[in-house]
């Protein structure tokens, strides 16, 4: 088996960190490899997430981490909430999910959009993890294109009500609370959608799990059902605005993405190059072949590039210029490459690539997941083309 | 009570170390360097003791270059209040390394000082009951659990086959094993809160070393494994390989 991970850093990209950020970095390493590693072969294949987790995730800052202190959070830059996404999906893209729906699609929305009231009775206790929060945008028939949205919430004399049905939802049968987004205008009013902060105790609330991944397997995916959610005014987050918000938790948690994948890719690779230079057939290492080192050099190749592009993100965010056509760019390119490394990754591993005591198949099948939530990869495609020619094409 | 622990940056012991071209040192070049691991049960030791009793700081103090400087931010990550580094050469003698660290720590008069048992790197061992004798203090080696009571503190030494308890006066010099001083992990706030506290640099005291390195050597690779045979009947020629040739029976 491969030794002890520690990163992969060919172009002195360290040299580029803040001590705090590799401080950081170097911090979650250590936790994914003596607590992560261990249980995350087997709690894939028994397809739970594992909660046992989640006390010391948050104990030690990780959830919404690039949230101001004044909400119990840990104040990061964006760079060092990158690195920890990096460090988290280079054990498991469900523990990363975990971390990215509660802090970019649950703790930013309501940071960003929530009553003063709905910040301070949901964000500490979603940073402290006593509360799990889900995010739900998608529908049946409305994944790529959200807008279309046929989840209703209707005004009532106190209050709304919403009917209709989210699914693909990232840690739903486990939430306390989610943030929901809804139509309370005509079909297909883009500036009609509003987000509502729903606990998933109320009457009319129920989630049900999604059978038959043979994806991200160590990870919470549900279906959620809507009928007759009565909620009281105080449960609309007043500062959404229509579709342009969710969009805009999107690329928060697209910015997690872009280097999350790093860690997945870094883990194959790493897994890879050992697996080479230790597995002898014929008369040496496969590692002593062409053909295997011309696909090490691609790997390293490309995780080098996605590091520099993940940072240079990181960088912009930082300084508050970064686009989102920016993050689209760096969430196809990176995951793209990633979900390429581990492909090959589990290629050069022969048969023992199949199992799962080896990493790469498991985050083979895991990245496709990333590769198809946040805006497949084709919707970035999209992007960057209307970006590029003024012609929306979607 | 105020409490210092010593420590020192050391190779991350899953690194693959390089001899370096003198074959006196180790080739820094890609090594990660960490605060030694025992030293980590030291700092754990010393936090809970002040956070139990809600009272007294916890200082990190070491000997080495400006490198070191990040192992006593890391200290201070995990909860240490404040830092001193001392600026010399760290070399194989322990007591002139330890004499840097008894003249620093003779000033301040700390009534506790903690120590990892050893530094993962050197395994020698010394540098804490050597401090422990310049400054005329007693000394207990290997705690792997200690108490404090008024004046005194008693310690739990791991010795072969149990455990030994012994007391000591206070003020006295302990150097710690893992025990049940298990690390903890930095939390994000407390790396980003070790940036505001002191860190304080002075020129170290130090002896020129009476030990020097003359070289260094791989362990000698090891030798294919053979196999002897399969299932229960290969039993007895494993038995009589095991006690003829490996001694080890
Ligand atoms: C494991 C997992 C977890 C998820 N978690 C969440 C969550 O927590 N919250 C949430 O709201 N959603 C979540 N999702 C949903 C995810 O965001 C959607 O699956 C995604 O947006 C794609 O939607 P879809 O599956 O309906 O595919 P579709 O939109 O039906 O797309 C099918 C295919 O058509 C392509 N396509 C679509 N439109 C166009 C076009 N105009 N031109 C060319 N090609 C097009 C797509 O690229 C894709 O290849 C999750 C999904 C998965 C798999
Ligand atoms: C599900 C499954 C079922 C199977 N069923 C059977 C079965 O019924 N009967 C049976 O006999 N076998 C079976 N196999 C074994 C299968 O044929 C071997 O796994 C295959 O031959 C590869 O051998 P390996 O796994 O040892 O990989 P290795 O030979 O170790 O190869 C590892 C990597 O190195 C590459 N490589 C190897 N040699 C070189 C070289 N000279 N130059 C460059 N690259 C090289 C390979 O392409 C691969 O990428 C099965 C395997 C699987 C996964």
């Amino acid at each position: 088996m491969a030794g002890k991970f520690q990163g992969i850093d060919f172009y002195d990209v360290d040299g580029l960190l803040s001590e705090e950020e590799r401080m950081i970095r170097d911090t979650i390493r250590e936790w994914v490899e003596d607590r992560v590693m261990p249980l995350i072969g087997e709690a894939y294949i028994e397809r739970r997430f594992p909660t046992e987790l989640i006390p010391e995730i948050a104990e030690m800052g990780m959830l919404g981490a690039n949230l101001p202190e004044e909400y119990g959070c840990a104040g990061l830059n964006n760079v060092a909430y990158g690195l920890i996404m990096q460090e988290l999906e280079r054990g498991d893209s469900g523990i990363r999910s975990f971390a990215s729906v509660q802090g970019a699609l649950v703790m930013y929305p309501i940071h960003a959009f929530g009553s003063e009231e709905q910040k301070r009775e949901w964000l500490p206790q979603l940073a402290a993890g006593t509360k799990i929060g889900c995010f739900g945008l998608t529908e049946p028939d409305y994944g790529s294109n959200p807008a279309g949205m046929i989840t209703t919430a209707k005004k009532t004399d106190d209050g709304w009500v919403l009917n209709g049905t989210k699914m693909w939802i990232t840690n739903g049968s486990m939430a306390d609370v989610a943030v929901l987004w809804a139509q309370t205008g005509e079909i297909g009013d883009t500036k009609g959608i509003r987000g509502f902060v729903v606990p998933t105790d109320t009457e009319g609330f129920t989630a049900t799990d999604q059978k038959g991944k043979l994806s991200l397997l160590a990870s919470d995916t549900s279906e959620l059902h809507l009928q007759d959610v009565h909620l009281p005014d105080s449960a609309l987050m007043p500062e959404t605005t229509g579709i342009r918000s969710p969009l805009m938790c999107l690329t928060q948690a697209r910015y997690g993405i872009a280097w999350g994948v790093l860690g997945a890719a870094m883990a194959c690779f790493h897994e890879a190059r050992s697996y080479a230079v230790e597995r002898v057939m014929f008369d040496g290492p496969i590692g002593g072949k062409q053909i295997q080192q011309v696909r090490l050099a691609d790997m390293l190749t490309q995780i080098t590039q996605g590091q520099l592009l993940a940072l240079q993100l990181g960088r912009l965010k930082d300084a508050g210029t970064m686009t989102a056509q920016q993050v689209s760019l760096a969430k196809r390119a990176n995951v793209n490459m990633a979900c390429d490394i581990a492909r090959e990754a589990r290629r050069l591993l022969g048969a023992n690539g199949i199992l799962v005591e080896y990493h790469s198949m498991r985050h083979m099948a895991n990245l496709e997941s990333v590769y198809t939530y946040e805006g497949t990869h084709d919707i970035h495609s999209l992007i960057l083309g209307q970006a590029l020619t003024g012609i929306a094409a979607f | 009570m105020n409490i210092t622990v010593c420590l020192k940056r050391v190779p991350d012991t899953e690194t693959r170390v390089r001899i370096s071209d003198s074959g006196t040192s180790i080739d820094p070049g890609g090594v990660k360097f960490v605060m030694s691991p025992y030293d980590e049960f030291a700092m754990e030791a010393a936090l809970r003791m002040t956070e139990a009793s809600g009272e007294g700081e916890v200082v990190a103090l070491t000997l080495g270059d400006t490198t070191s400087q990040e192992t006593l931010r890391s200290a201070l990550a995990i909860g240490a209040d404040r830092a001193v580094l001392l600026n010399g050469e760290v070399t194989m003698d322990g007591l002139a390394t330890a004499r840097a660290l008894a003249s620093e720590l003779g000033e301040a008069d700390v009534p506790l000082i903690l120590f990892g048992m050893k530094a993962a790197d050197d395994d020698q061992q010394q540098v804490g009951p050597m401090v422990a004798t310049l400054m005329g203090r007693p000394c207990a080696t290997g705690v792997s659990s200690f108490e404090l009571t008024d004046g005194t503190v008693v310690c739990d030494r791991e010795v072969e086959g149990g455990t030994e308890r012994v007391e000591l006066p206070l003020p006295a010099v302990i150097t710690v094993t893992k025990g049940e001083f298990e690390p903890r992990y930095a939390s994000l706030k407390g790396i980003m809160a070790a940036k505001r506290k002191p860190l304080e640099e002075k020129e170290a005291q130090i002896s020129p070393a009476r030990i020097t390195v003359e070289k260094l050597e791989y362990p000698p690779a090891r030798a294919e494994g053979r196999i002897v045979g399969e299932g229960p009947d290969a039993v007895p020629e494993l038995v009589r390989l095991l006690r003829e040739e490996a001694n080890a029976l």
